[in-house]
């Protein structure tokens, strides 16, 4: 059964992220958003099959919760329709997909080659994994908390108008 | 045959290579940042992997910080991303080349 699921959400989350990539029907960056939601739902299937519940839930609500949201509202801030309608050059998109599966295949390779591990599996129970969160990761659990007000203050500077900040 | 690491690890791989492809031949800034969460998605997954294999939840752990760490990214970079198209009305990289003499 859970080799069944594993397969199912792999084949989704890989299906899907081609299309983010490369949709042959459209090239509107909503479509893309939009299946970006689907590898991310997919993936957190992925995430469940692992024991990993409580990342699971978070991978959910802070991506197809807040990323993608975030990427929703930015593109309707521009105009979507007169969006990317230009040829890709033949020559740079040639040697750039042959560097993507010249890479693919040394990862694989060296995957492939490694030795399976046989050990004992664990479960992400989200106790443990707050526990261990508020006390062996607790000076960078603070720092993350730092750099989300950094990023919050450097977002609203960056979105102010121009006539603004040269007052 | 049951499903182990290397299962979880080449679907990983895969993931990070389309988000790399993206990034490559995606003109649109904002797709081209698609591409880059992909990545980011791949490299999640590879950790749970090794987590999970290693009877181990430092991976896990690990894991969260990219999350929130990722999450602050897009927001900044969403923000860069609005300024640049308030000042030249484009997301093209192509059309993005005021730094070359």
């Amino acid at each position: 059964m859970a080799d069944t699921l594993f397969y199912i959400f792999a084949a989704l989350t890989l299906l899907c992220g081609l299309l983010v990539v490369f949709n042959p029907f459209s090239r509107n960056p909503v479509t893309s958003a939009m299946f970006l939601v689907l590898t991310i739902i997919s993936m957190s299937g992925l995430f469940v099959l692992l024991q990993a519940y409580f990342l699971a839930a978070v991978q959910i609500l802070v991506y197809a919760g807040a990323v993608i949201v975030l990427f929703l509202f930015v593109i309707m801030l521009m105009n979507p329709k007169e969006a990317e309608y230009r040829r890709y050059r033949k020559i740079a998109t040639g040697i750039g997909t042959l560097a993507v599966i010249g890479l693919g295949f040394i990862i694989a390779g060296t995957v492939r080659g490694a030795t399976p591990l046989t050990g004992k599996t664990i479960a992400g129970e989200t106790a443990d994994l707050g526990k261990l969160l508020f006390t062996e990761h607790l000076l960078p659990f603070e720092i993350i908390s730092v750099l989300l007000l950094v990023a919050m203050v450097g977002c609203i500077l960056l979105s102010k108008r121009e006539k603004e900040a040269h007052k | 045959m049951t499903i182990g690491l290397d299962h979880y690890l080449v679907v990983s791989a895969l993931l990070f290579c389309l988000g790399l492809l993206g990034v490559v031949i995606r003109r649109n800034l904002i797709v081209m940042y698609m591409g880059l969460e992909l990545m980011l998605n791949a490299a999640n997954l590879a950790l749970v992997a090794f987590s999970h294999f290693n009877a181990d939840l430092h991976g896990q752990v690990l894991v969260f910080f990219i999350i929130t760490v990722a999450a602050a990214e897009v927001a900044v970079g969403l923000a860069l991303i609005v300024a640049i198209y308030r000042k030249r009305q484009t997301t093209d990289v192509t059309d993005l080349t005021h730094l070359k003499l």
